[in-house]
């Protein structure tokens, strides 16, 4: 579903030139669960942001479901990324003027869904993520580990294909963030593509597959 | 994004932050208040003039001797017509035409005028009985001047309601002596207060028949001829009317001039219309400045919410999705500024009217449409460039944390 191809990405730090990828090649079929671990600046924030299209590779292919991500436009990425990915966050990035069921709504107001459509989803993503209770608190209502929920609930009401997780329990006590792991790794039990950026071997080491980058390379990569 | 959202969203914001929402529509409602405060001045103003030329009479046609353009061909050249006087038998023509109903010759002069001991200097108007009619003055005591023949120097007068406490103190004065210059007459009659009132100051004037006045400063010429048409439709034909009789009397010169209260009325119209429009367009800066407050609030607010843009293009918001929500915003602020300027205004218009009634204040109703849009219009200009510069945020920096 994932196939990266020789993808380099390069910085221009002052007059260096930062390899942060270099010439990575990475396949991840459907329902895997990959944990990306590498020492700060190896380059696994740069491959999640490049996996989420938030960013572009300076050289090298990225298929997407079978699709080149190089000839997107600006309006067709955000599209692609509205339609098959979600994100997590280590700091949840919650709007705080916003309620849970606002903050999960989001992406669906984006996507132009009338508000008679987005109820039940949200209703149904509030449940898949234990939160039906605190469906009218907001942010600031919530605890570490409630708001990271939210978060999830947030990236999976567009059931996407793909989560990206960048540091999900880094904000969070060692107890909400195995509830955290749980909780996705049950999603991923449910078909849910699960990639999860993290420099803890803790979290790193429950996935199923586990990849560690290097200078931007693959270093290990363990099925 | 459907509109309803994105209004939601927008809304959202700007309830959020209700102190930044405050100072903005502050700064709006003071431009809005400032167009709506200048205009009605200078609506007010226009009133008033337009009320003070109400005070001549109605449908009035003014008649002067001599014509105001010079006939120069050259510099120092000779003024092209002589001047022939008006007389009171030019007056008298003027009667001729159906479409003149009354005249009131005129004579002013000032002198002294005394009783008792007492005396002053003042202005000394002859005219006729109908003078008073064309002016539509109502008397505080007595009778005006009688209507006798326009020639006839019969010794009466009426004086102002000054000149009657000045003079004659607590005493009546009607059928009293008053002395002018070296001759007297007997006051038959004293002038009601008319409130405001152009080219005479009624409370300190004294009124004689013009046939007296001729007498008293020893002249044949009129200073006007003042005319009242029969009704409005027929001011045009007066005015022709008269230039055509005069210029028959004055063996074909023309050598009046003619004015009719329309034409003064218009031209002080249309210089307080220039002026309210001018006001208008000054008090509209401050709109301008309003505006560009809003983009500045609206640059602090876009640095501020880097992360929630971050946030919203990971979620799939493109490009004119976030132009449209900060847009919206902007609009939001100029609208419920522009509303609360106008609410507040008209506020205090209502209170200046309630403490001074006599005066028309009320802006005119372009003012308040045209303040609103120029808010709005204001609000969204200057609203662009943040939400572009919004839209540019890369999202990678903003989800880090970091300032982009």
């Amino acid at each position: 579903m994932i196939k990266l191809e020789g993808l380099c990405r390069d910085f221009q730090v002052g007059d260096q030139v930062v390899h942060a990828l270099d010439h990575l090649d990475l396949v991840i079929r459907q329902r895997e669960y990959v944990s990306i671990m590498g020492p700060s600046g190896s380059g696994k924030s740069t491959l999640l942001n490049i996996l989420g299209l938030l960013d572009s590779p300076s050289a090298g292919n990225y298929w997407l479901d079978d699709i080149s991500t190089a000839s997107m436009q600006d309006d067709e990425l955000a599209s692609v990324r509205q339609k098959k990915i979600g994100f997590v966050f280590q700091s949840f990035h919650l709007v705080p003027r916003m309620n849970a069921v606002e903050n999960i709504e989001l992406p669906m107001v984006l996507a132009g869904l009338l508000p008679a459509d987005r109820r039940d989803k949200v209703a149904a993503a509030l449940e898949r993520v234990g939160l039906t209770n605190r469906a009218d608190h907001r942010p600031d209502q919530l605890s570490g580990g409630e708001r990271q929920r939210v978060a999830i609930a947030r990236a999976i009401v567009m059931q996407p294909m793909i989560l990206l997780a960048d540091e999900p329990t880094g904000n969070l006590d060692r107890q909400s963030g195995e509830e955290i792991v749980d909780l996705m790794e049950n999603l991923n039990n449910q078909g849910l593509t699960l990639i999860v950026v993290t420099h803890d071997p803790a979290i790193g080491n429950r996935a199923q597959r586990k990849v560690r980058i290097e200078d931007g390379r693959i270093k290990i990569d363990i099925q | 994004m459907r509109f309803f959202d994105c209004n939601r969203i927008a809304f959202g914001a700007v309830i959020r932050y209700p102190l930044r929402t405050g100072m903005m529509l502050l700064a709006t409602s003071i431009g809005v208040g400032a167009v709506l405060m200048l205009t009605a001045l200078g609506e007010s103003a226009r009133g008033y003039v337009g009320q003070a030329f109400q005070t001549l009479g109605t449908n009035i046609v003014i008649v002067m001797p001599g014509r105001t353009e010079t006939a120069g061909t050259a510099p120092g050249a000779m003024v092209g017509t002589t001047e022939r006087d008006l007389t009171l038998d030019d007056a008298r023509a003027l009667l001729r035409s159906p479409a003149i109903r009354y005249i009131a010759p005129v004579i002013v002069g000032s002198a002294t005028v005394s009783q008792g001991n007492l005396e002053r200097e003042t202005t000394i108007l002859g005219s006729t009985t109908d003078f008073a009619t064309i002016r539509q003055w109502t008397m505080a005591q007595g009778e005006f001047l009688p209507n006798v023949d326009l020639d006839r120097a019969s010794p009466v007068c009426v004086i102002g309601n000054v000149i009657r406490t000045e003079l004659f103190g607590d005493e009546p004065p009607i059928g009293k002596w008053l002395r002018i210059g070296t001759r007297r007459c007997r006051v038959t009659g004293v002038l009601a207060d008319q409130g405001t009132s152009i080219m005479i100051d009624v409370n300190e004037v004294v009124i004689v028949p013009v046939g007296y006045t001729q007498m008293l400063f020893d002249v044949s010429g009129l200073f006007r001829i003042i005319a009242q048409a029969t009704d409005r439709e027929s001011m045009d034909r007066a005015r022709l009317d008269i230039i055509r009789i005069i210029k028959t009397r004055h063996y074909g010169e023309e050598d009046i001039t003619v004015i009719t209260q329309d034409a003064v009325l218009q031209t002080f119209d249309g210089i307080f219309d220039t002026l309210t429009r001018a006001l208008a367009g000054i008090a509209a800066i401050s709109l301008i400045v309003a505006g560009v407050l809003i983009m500045n609030v609206m640059l602090v607010a876009v640095s501020q919410r880097t992360r929630e843009v971050g946030l919203l293009k990971a979620l799939g918001a493109t490009h004119r999705q976030i132009v449209a929500l900060f847009l919206t915003e902007a609009a939001f602020l100029a609208v419920l500024g522009g509303i609360t300027g106008l609410g507040f205004s008209y506020l205090v218009i209502i209170g200046v009217r309630g403490l001074y009634p006599e005066y028309i204040f009320m802006p005119p109703a372009w003012a308040a449409v045209g303040a609103f849009t120029v808010a709005l219009v204001c609000g969204i200009f200057f609203g662009i460039w943040p939400a572009r510069k919004a839209a540019a945020i890369d999202p990678i920096m903003a989800l880090a944390g970091r300032q982009a």
